[in-house]
């Protein structure tokens, strides 16, 4: 018999320990305890408290990979154990020295949580909760894979519609009315009784699809489809999926309309930018730039004060075009400069690039045309046949249209000698070259493109606001683009979208917890790029050999 | 026979460094010609120097009477000369049949928006593009492998993948930089004949880098040795193999698969 790591497990023990010490240490625990999720006995601080603890259970038990269930219950319990140490030592140092002056987030409220208000004593019961739920991580580990996988995803389940019981509680009162709400919700959290029958619910549904699934082994003659179904299925996708756009905003209502409008408007950013970084595999930091030039030529063609011309000069259907236009010149422009540099030379230059703009729609030289600080004032709501586009949920529908543009010209360029030029640039630029390519005409196309569909969303964004001001286009609107690209999948448009929804739509739902928005981030592109550096959703490899000749070559086996 | 490339007194030098020296080189239209030399003698700069890809210091080359030493590398390609690399270098995140379209790259003309509508021209074109990359791809012997990351491929088969990425864009003249590098014998006489059956069934010139002698022998029908940049033999196989200076060059290196090479080539 193998002895135990224990090393190991007081490893993960620590590790799990740690976090639970600084999410509390920084004040999250403590903010985030004011948030219900099940009745008042499950609150999200308790996720990032005991979060990791519990995760220490279950790595530690799952590293001894031979031992027997008893054996992985007791690591999952030293584990959750040791997890609670730093915390109680972080306590017990507070009683003796006020820790409120080093830490500013130490203060009663924190120690009250932490001691389960039952003052030092109840330092005890912290340690008991920590070692049960350790243990709970550790029997976890030792359920057998069905279960394992259905109890996971029945947990995720109930967490995500209590985490954003914002979004559920809007559907369900716009669907049904505000009185079904009370049935299932006390505020912003669970009823404790319908958290229990939607877990086991989930569970089961979860279950019995696992166990089924793997019942039915794969037919390779029914999962091949011929070409007629699967343009019907297209259909159907297209269908259900225009429904949804087309509904959205009825269903959810004015403030997630806006929300949608947020995830549209970065959806359409991370489009552009996907084909500059991820077809085309040019860094751009500077990516903003384009998204002000789009908003400032619309906040100068359609206001009254704007260009000192007396009156508008154009409407917001005749400005769009034109600032997509003067966007794409200056990716052009911006593009000449950088053609021979690569890699982190080029990011850097064209970080510095995006702040030029912005600090020069502050500086008091361009004051007269731009507005300064003061930016661009009352930008017209656009209209059209009658319907003026006042409300978020109508806006939605113009970013909406400019997203499906974008992702339309993004497929079919990706699908074209264009798309595989620029990939080939990104593997290899040398090589590329030697295959005939015209890089300067290449990067241009890739910065041009990229920069028209931000100007696209920067003219609707302004139009959107009403106004424009520089402190809008600041580092982190570029930075913001990246990372959904990187955390959807570098070069992936389906990722693009997920990558918004998670780090734009996401974040806009919980805005109770704003000032952490960057450190979540962080915590989330580390575990991504060590877990999956390909992204949620990566790019596909478009199947060109054995499309066409699927009969053929499915039959011969290779 | 006209010469298809001409290099004349080419020199390239790193710095003080005299990678290629004085070379002159005339490649026969529709021959299997070979540059050989020990490692460090140059054949992969003078490569370079063809493509474009090095400005010369010195000296002019000439592809099909017109002076291309100047031009940027894509141009170059575009005249009709295509390459492939002494360590293999594919578009490893791309598929094997989007590596040779990238090759095709060259031929194909319709606007890039075309793409957006879809127009008529930029549809037949790209099926006719598909259509050619899968006879390519056949025609190495690669049938099937189409669809998989360039980088999943077994080595000999990047290498022949190379080499179709390279007859893509219907060169006149096809660098070879070491074909061979990297295979066991076996491997090595496989690829020899696909060189010959090259030739023989497209009617493109070959010139083939080799730091082994064996390879070329029994393919080449001219052989040029370099020797730190400069030139120190040129002829028909067999005449270099028995040429002392080449001899020398190679003992004198310590390689000891010049001195097999010429030990097998005496018997
Ligand atoms: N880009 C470069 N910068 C500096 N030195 C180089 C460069 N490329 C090649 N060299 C040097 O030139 C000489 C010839 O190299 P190369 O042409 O690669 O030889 P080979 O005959 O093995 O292909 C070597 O000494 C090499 O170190
Ligand atoms: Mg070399």
């Amino acid at each position: 018999m193998k002895t135990i790591q224990w090393r190991t497990t007081l490893r993960y023990g620590l590790l799990g320990g740690v976090a639970a010490l600084y999410f509390s240490a920084i004040g999250m625990v403590e903010l985030f305890a004011g948030r219900n999720l099940v009745g008042t006995t499950i609150n999200m601080g308790h996720i990032l408290l005991y979060g990791g603890v519990v995760a220490a259970g279950f790595l530690a038990a799952r590293s001894e990979a031979h031992a027997r269930l008893p054996q992985r219950l007791v690591i999952g319990l030293v584990a959750g154990l040791v997890a609670a140490v730093p915390t109680i030592a972080l306590v017990l140092l507070d009683s003796v020295w006020d820790m409120e002056a080093i830490f500013v987030s130490m203060n009663n409220p924190l120690i009250r949580l932490l001691t389960l208000g039952r003052g030092l004593p109840g330092l005890g019961m912290f340690l008991a909760v920590c070692g049960a739920l350790g243990l709970a991580g550790g029997g976890y580990n030792s359920m057998p894979g069905e279960h394992k996988a259905a109890g996971a995803r029945a947990l995720a389940l109930v967490l995500i519609v209590a985490i954003f019981s914002d979004l559920v509680t809007q559907v369900m009162s716009n669907l049904f009315g505000r009185g079904s709400l009370s049935l299932f919700f006390a505020g912003k959290a669970l009823k404790p009784a319908v958290a229990i029958v939607l877990f086991v619910l989930m569970g089961a549904v979860f279950y019995f699809r696992a166990v089924r699934k793997a019942r039915t082994p794969l037919d390779p003659e029914k999962v091949k489809v011929d070409k007629r179904t699967r343009l019907q299925r297209q259909v159907v996708q297209f269908v259900v999926v225009g429904i949804i756009l087309l509904v959205a905003p009825q269903v959810l209502g004015s403030f997630l309309s806006q929300v949608l409008f947020e995830v549209g408007r970065f959806v359409l950013l991370g489009l552009g930018l996907n084909i500059v970084v991820g077809y085309a595999g040019l860094l751009d930091l500077g990516y903003v730039a384009f998204f002000a030039v789009g908003a400032y030529t619309m906040g100068l063609l359609t206001t009254a004060t704007g260009l000192n011309m007396g009156g508008g000069v154009m409407n917001f259907w005749l400005a769009l075009p034109v600032a997509v236009l003067i966007s794409v010149l200056f990716g052009i422009l911006l593009g000449f400069p950088v053609l021979s540099l690569r890699g982190d030379y080029l990011a850097i230059v064209t970080l510095g690039f995006g702040e030029i703009v912005r600090i020069l729609a502050l500086s008091d030289w361009l004051k007269p045309i731009m507005g300064g600080a003061q930016g661009v004032l009352f930008i017209p709501t656009p209209h059209i046949f009658g319907v003026t586009f006042d409300t978020p949920q109508k806006m939605y529908y113009l970013v909406v249209l400019g997203a499906l543009l974008a992702a339309f010209v993004s497929i079919r360029l990706r699908d074209s000698r264009l798309g595989r030029q620029w990939m080939a640039m990104r593997e290899d630029e040398d090589v590329a070259e030697a295959m005939g390519i015209n890089l300067v005409q290449t990067k241009l196309l890739a910065f041009a493109i990229g920069a028209g569909f931000s100007g696209l969303g920067g003219a609707i964004f302004a139009a959107r606001l009403g106004n424009v001001f520089p402190h809008s286009f600041n580092l982190l609107i570029s930075l913001n683009a990246l990372s959904l690209i990187i955390v959807g999948g570098m070069g992936s448009i389906p990722g693009v979208i997920v990558g918004a929804v998670a780090l734009v739509g996401l974040p806009e739902l919980l805005r109770e917890f704003q000032e952490y928005r960057l450190l979540i981030y962080g915590i989330l592109l580390i575990v991504m790029m060590l877990n999956r550096p390909e992204g949620f959703l990566p790019a596909e490899v478009f199947k060109r050999e054995l499309h066409a000749e699927e009969g053929e070559l499915a039959g011969t086996g290779d | 026979m006209a010469n298809i490339l001409i290099a004349r007194n080419v020199t390239k030098t790193f710095g003080g460094l005299v990678a290629v020296n004085d070379f002159t080189l005339d490649v026969a239209e529709n021959s299997i010609s070979s540059v050989i030399g020990p490692n460090g003698a140059g054949k992969t700069t003078f490569f370079n120097c063809v493509t474009g890809f090095y400005k010369v210091d010195e000296g002019e080359i000439l592809f099909g009477g017109g002076l291309i030493h100047n031009l940027r590398t894509d141009v170059v390609t575009r005249k009709g000369i295509s390459r492939t690399y002494q360590n293999i270098r594919l578009f490893a995140n791309m598929s094997a049949i989007e590596n040779i379209l990238v090759g095709q790259h060259p031929r194909l003309k319709t606007f890039w928006a075309a793409a957006v509508w879809k127009s008529k021209g930029f549809v037949e074109e790209e099926a006719a593009a598909v259509e050619e990359a899968r006879r390519l791809l056949k025609f190495v012997g690669l049938q099937g492998l189409g669809d998989q990351l360039a980088r999943n491929l077994p080595y000999g088969a990047q290498r022949r993948l190379e080499i179709a990425r390279a007859l893509a864009s219907q060169p006149k003249l096809l660098l070879l930089d070491e074909p061979t590098a990297g295979m066991n014998p076996n491997e090595t006489g496989e690829m020899t004949r696909f060189i010959q059956h090259l030739r023989d069934e497209l009617g493109v010139t070959i010139l083939l880098i080799e730091h082994d002698m064996r390879v070329v022998m029994g393919i080449s029908e001219q052989v040029t040795v370099l020797d730190y940049g400069s030139k120190i033999a040129e002829g028909k196989p067999k005449q270099i193999q028995s040429n002392p200076r080449v001899i020398e060059a190679y003992l004198g290196r310590g390689a000891a698969s010049g001195l097999k090479a010429v030990k097998a080539g005496k018997h």
